[in-house]
């Protein structure tokens, strides 16, 4: 299967029964497929005018009750950020895939990179955290994605799902889980009477419940600062409150969201940290330098956002040379794992910025 | 029968409204409200759409359920909340940046897909929550706090617009003709499809000012001495028509809206 297939097959398994998109490349197959599945599932599909009405169509089908969600790649992204926004501050329950492409602007529209890593997090205006995933394996994609639509609707907030363009045309063989097999999560409902329902009043969790419009409970959700029942107040002490708990409840549950994988890191003097296609030539340069003595490891993150500090510091703090590949000019990655380990830590950075992998042989041109 | 207020959709203590003086998005919402009540709507089953802008403060005034989004994406949440649950009674108030300046796009592909949802469109010909800028409505010649020698550009008929695009129902009205207003919303409201109701409205405040009609009472006369109902519009000469505007039921028709038309697809993919 296609990885991009698999990330559609991971939403339907995950119950996801609207998508909205437009086409772009190398996303598109995602559409084309859920063209086919929603309607035979009893969901929606649509093809909108833009990116910007694409995601503003899956917020609104996520209010009516639906799991939903859009794919595109850097341009189509890059027009998204406003009403992801949205669902940051309304705490909307989305996913957002984007297969990263070569930039900037158009670029190279079928090639591969991971130039987007920061635009994952700091894309939008304002002031907010959000959850991005990056899966490495055709099998990754699918599990992931379930992964994303579950931290979607118990936190009520957008995730994105980050591969690039390798990942998502990649084609591997793995075993689809059946029915049940994997944990699927569905948002919390409010419970109470319907008069007392606040749907911005947060749990212990940090998390409020959410209805769906057309049940007993009617609701307000705004772009706007707003109290607990959705409705607009200025008051700065609630406009604290409220940019803060949008913050904390990804922070209370950190260690939850935050995953990462080890392939013979644990005594490793050299530290390979990457993130999708990377992470298949850092597992071969491991492997290659492991062949001749030398104690190297991987550690793969495929939690983006929030960044895996206390992993970079556990596993990096023991290295000797900590190594960040990645597909993009100035190492992105490498420079928040620098801001964990510290200037004095020897970090090299091995870019690609031409559209094509980094190889393993690049890699341990680093060593040398 | 007692005449509909609409206040039982309104929130407690939530008047005085913040609009100016003049201003005739609360004869709009008092008229939205009427027709909701006359249509016997209740607040679970409808949502209220809200872009940004003047118009887009009106949700903070409402029982019904309510999204208040983003500037000129108003109709694209829409769009995504009646696709999902073709249940809901989904109605998008916007201004005419909302609709047809940043959110011009929208506003055509929501009329071709004839998705069915009421628009309702406060047309102040200018940007009122900003301070008086020129918008895509904003007549040729106008002065804006942005077109200080007169507008060069030329503006959009919104109506024209919707028609052309595929609306099934489109109808203009003022704030001073408040009962037909609200009779035009009702028929928008329960016509199947994309239906649009436009509402030529004063701002005192801004374009009023700017442009020689700086008393409430102005600008209202002004849309009243100007529009027209639609049959006896359509007798005017070509040099009259420029002069004023046509008022009331432009467009009716009956065309599948789009969750008819997609309930088809299902069938036929249900089929193999």
């Amino acid at each position: 299967m296609q990885g991009n297939q698999a990330m559609s097959e991971g939403a339907i398994y995950a119950g996801a029964k609207f998508f909205a998109g437009y086409p772009i490349t190398p996303s598109s197959e995602i559409a084309e497929e859920c063209s086919k599945v929603m309607l035979k599932i009893g969901g929606v599909y649509m093809q909108m005018e833009d990116e910007i009405a694409s995601i503003a169509a899956v917020i609104g089908a996520s209010l009516a009750g639906a799991k939903a969600f859009t794919a595109t790649s850097g341009p189509g992204f890059s027009l998204m950020q406003e009403n992801l926004g949205l669902a940051v501050m309304g705490e909307v329950p989305c996913v957002v895939i984007d297969v990263q492409r070569r930039g900037p602007s158009t670029g190279l529209s079928t090639k591969p990179a991971q130039g987007d890593i920061m635009q994952l997090r700091w894309g939008r205006h304002g002031d907010q955290s959000v959850i991005a995933l990056c899966p490495a394996t055709v099998s990754e994609c699918f599990f992931m994605t379930v992964k994303a639509f579950n931290f979607a609707e118990k936190f009520r907030v957008p995730v994105i799902m980050a591969p690039d363009e390798i990942i998502g045309h990649m084609r591997e063989n793995f075993s689809l889980p059946t029915p049940g097999e994997v944990e699927v999560i569905d948002r919390k409902k409010p419970s109470g009477s319907p008069e007392n329902y606040l749907p911005f009043a947060a749990d212990k969790d940090g998390v409020a419940p959410l209805a769906s419009y057309g049940s007993d409970y009617v609701f307000h959700v705004s772009s706007s600062m707003h109290g607990p029942d959705g409705c607009s107040n200025n008051d700065p002490a609630n406009a604290a409150w409220r940019v803060a708990q949008l913050h904390r409840k990804i922070e209370m549950h950190r260690d939850e969201i935050v995953i990462t994988k080890t392939f013979s890191a644990e005594d490793a003097e050299i530290l390979l940290i990457a993130f999708g296609a990377t992470t298949r030539s850092s597992r071969a340069a491991a492997l290659e330098l492991r062949k001749r003595g030398v104690r190297a490891g991987v550690l793969q993150l495929i939690t983006l956002w929030p960044f895996a500090d206390k992993e970079v510091a556990s596993l990096g703090g023991r290295a000797k040379t900590v190594i960040v590949p990645e597909m993009n000019y100035g190492g992105q990655m490498a420079g928040e794992v620098q801001k964990v380990l510290g200037g004095g830590a020897d970090i090299r950075r091995v870019n690609s910025y031409n559209g094509e992998i980094i190889t393993p042989q690049d890699i341990l041109k680093a060593i040398r | 029968m007692s005449h509909a207020t609409g206040t039982k959709y309104l929130k407690d203590g939530v008047l005085p409204h913040m609009w100016c003086s003049g201003c005739g998005i609360g004869v709009m919402l008092g008229a939205m409200l009427r027709a909701f009540e006359e249509l016997n709507y209740k607040n679970t089953d409808t949502v209220v759409v809200t872009g940004i802008g003047c118009t887009g403060k009106a949700d903070d005034y409402l029982k019904t359920n309510a999204l208040h989004t983003t500037h000129g994406r108003a109709l694209p949440y829409a769009t995504g909340i009646k696709a999902f649950n073709p249940k809901l009674h989904v109605v998008v108030l916007m201004g005419d940046g909302d609709s047809v300046t940043i959110g011009g796009n929208h506003f055509i592909h929501a009329a071709r897909r004839n998705i069915d949802l009421t628009a309702i469109v406060i047309n102040n010909f200018n940007y009122g929550m900003t301070g008086g800028q020129v918008s895509g409505t904003t007549p040729g010649g106008c002065y804006t706090s942005t077109t200080s020698w007169g507008n060069p550009e030329r503006d959009f008929d919104i109506c024209a617009l919707a028609e052309v695009a595929g609306a099934n129902y489109v109808a203009r009205e003022t704030p001073y003709h408040g009962w037909e207003l609200k009779e035009l919303i009702k028929e928008a409201l329960g016509k199947k499809g994309f239906s649009l109701v436009e509402v030529f409205s004063p701002c005192p405040t801004h374009f009023g000012k700017n442009n020689d009609m700086k008393q409430t009472r102005e600008m209202l006369d002004w849309l009243r001495d100007r529009g027209i109902p639609a049959d006896r519009y359509g007798k005017l000469s070509n040099d009259e028509k420029r002069a004023h505007f046509a008022t009331g039921k432009l467009v009716d028709r009956n065309d599948p809206d789009f969750n008819t038309r997609y309930e088809d697809t299902r069938l036929k993919a249900a089929r193999g």
